[in-house]
């Protein structure tokens, strides 16, 4: 492959840095990453993959842009209400850029699809809004031995972490979702909609990372963040061998769809 | 100098940081040892692109001052 001066321009300032260089660049152009979820953690993580060169960028989410998500959700605009999130976010991509191949799944992922979802893909990212659909895609992941990034947000926080196998898995953190209402969801308790843009750009550089294989990825680690106090914080993970997923007998052999609060599924109904 | 040239690029009139970018690309086609020619304006261009590719870990061979330009010889790292 060689990148042509349309690409060598586009792309100048990854190529200068030593830790991409053409190299980086080509990897990052043949790379495949599915975003599960278009919406505050997949905006800007899309935006910013496509915007890197990313060669193939798959997106899943069942739900039409609606007029709360435009406060955060800033690969959807306004005239995009009613409109499904994945044409929505094809749109955008393809204008920042149109080399990309962008394949849309307009549905939520669930036990029965989400192993032919992720199949073709190099990279996995967690951008869902629910316990359920987080447990789902590790699993799913760590089955496959597919790398992922979780994310999640909610008010003022952040968390992430990057997998790869063999690495510390969600559930090894993570027993099990909380119980149905336990926690709130953004839609009840609220998101400050920057830090979906701070945590949606620290994924997206995670995967950039995982594709030039350089620096050190956030595996067995989670980083927290409080935006109110904006402080960062790194906690050691540790693989489980008792994890019931990843661990060296797992009890979880099969995929499962956990109950989700009925306000998460709001469109999908 | 008898010096065995794998590949030579003029970037004169091509400006920071793409002749930079095309250095480099250029360099990503060599395997490690070879050779590569590079044409680069004067001012800013021969002060900077040299030493970028130094950082590298390439090596610059010669530099010969053709007036409004420079022959740079780098053996790619």
């Amino acid at each position: 492959m060689s990148l042509t001066d349309e690409q060598l321009e586009r792309y100048s300032r990854h190529i200068i840095l030593k830790d991409v260089g053409i190299e980086g660049q080509e990897k990052i152009l043949n790379g495949k990453v599915l975003i599960i979820g278009a919406g505050g953690l997949g905006a800007p993580i899309a935006l910013y993959l496509a915007a890197a060169g990313v060669g193939t960028i798959g997106i899943v989410d069942g739900d039409l842009v609606d007029r709360t998500n435009l406060q955060r959700q800033v690969i959807h605009f306004t005239p995009d209400i009613g409109k499904p999130k994945v044409i929505s976010a094809k749109e955008k991509i393809k204008e920042i850029n149109p080399d990309i191949k962008v394949n849309t799944y307009q549905y939520l992922a669930s036990a029965e699809n989400i192993s032919d979802l992720i199949k073709g893909y190099d990279f996995i990212i967690d951008g869902t809004d629910n316990f359920a659909a987080k447990f789902l895609i590790n699993d799913a992941c760590v089955m496959a031995g597919k790398p992922f990034s979780h994310g999640g947000i909610l008010r003022f926080d952040g968390q992430t972490l990057t997998h790869t196998p063999g690495n510390a898995c969600y559930r090894c953190v993570f027993k099990e979702p909380p119980p149905k209402d336990a926690v709130p969801t953004c839609s009840q308790a609220g998101v400050l909609g920057a830090i979906a843009g701070m945590l949606g750009t620290i994924q997206a550089a995670e995967t950039l990372k995982f594709f030039i294989g350089k620096g050190e990825l956030l595996v067995n680690r989670l980083l927290i963040f409080n935006a109110l106090d904006m402080t960062f914080r790194n906690v050691t993970l540790k693989r489980d061998l008792n994890c019931p997923v990843c661990g060296q007998k797992p009890s979880i052999t099969a995929l499962t769809d956990y109950e989700q609060a009925a306000c998460d599924l709001k469109g999908q109904r | 100098m008898g010096l065995d040239i794998k590949k030579s690029i003029n970037l004169h009139n091509i400006s920071c940081p793409m002749n930079f970018v095309k250095t480099k690309a250029a360099l990503a086609e060599l395997q490690q040892g070879e050779l590569l020619e590079v044409l680069l304006d004067e001012g800013e261009a021969i002060l900077n692109v040299p030493r970028s590719l130094k950082d590298e870990g390439h090596q610059v061979i010669n530099v010969e001052n053709l007036g409004e330009t420079f022959k740079v010889i780098i053996k790619k790292g």
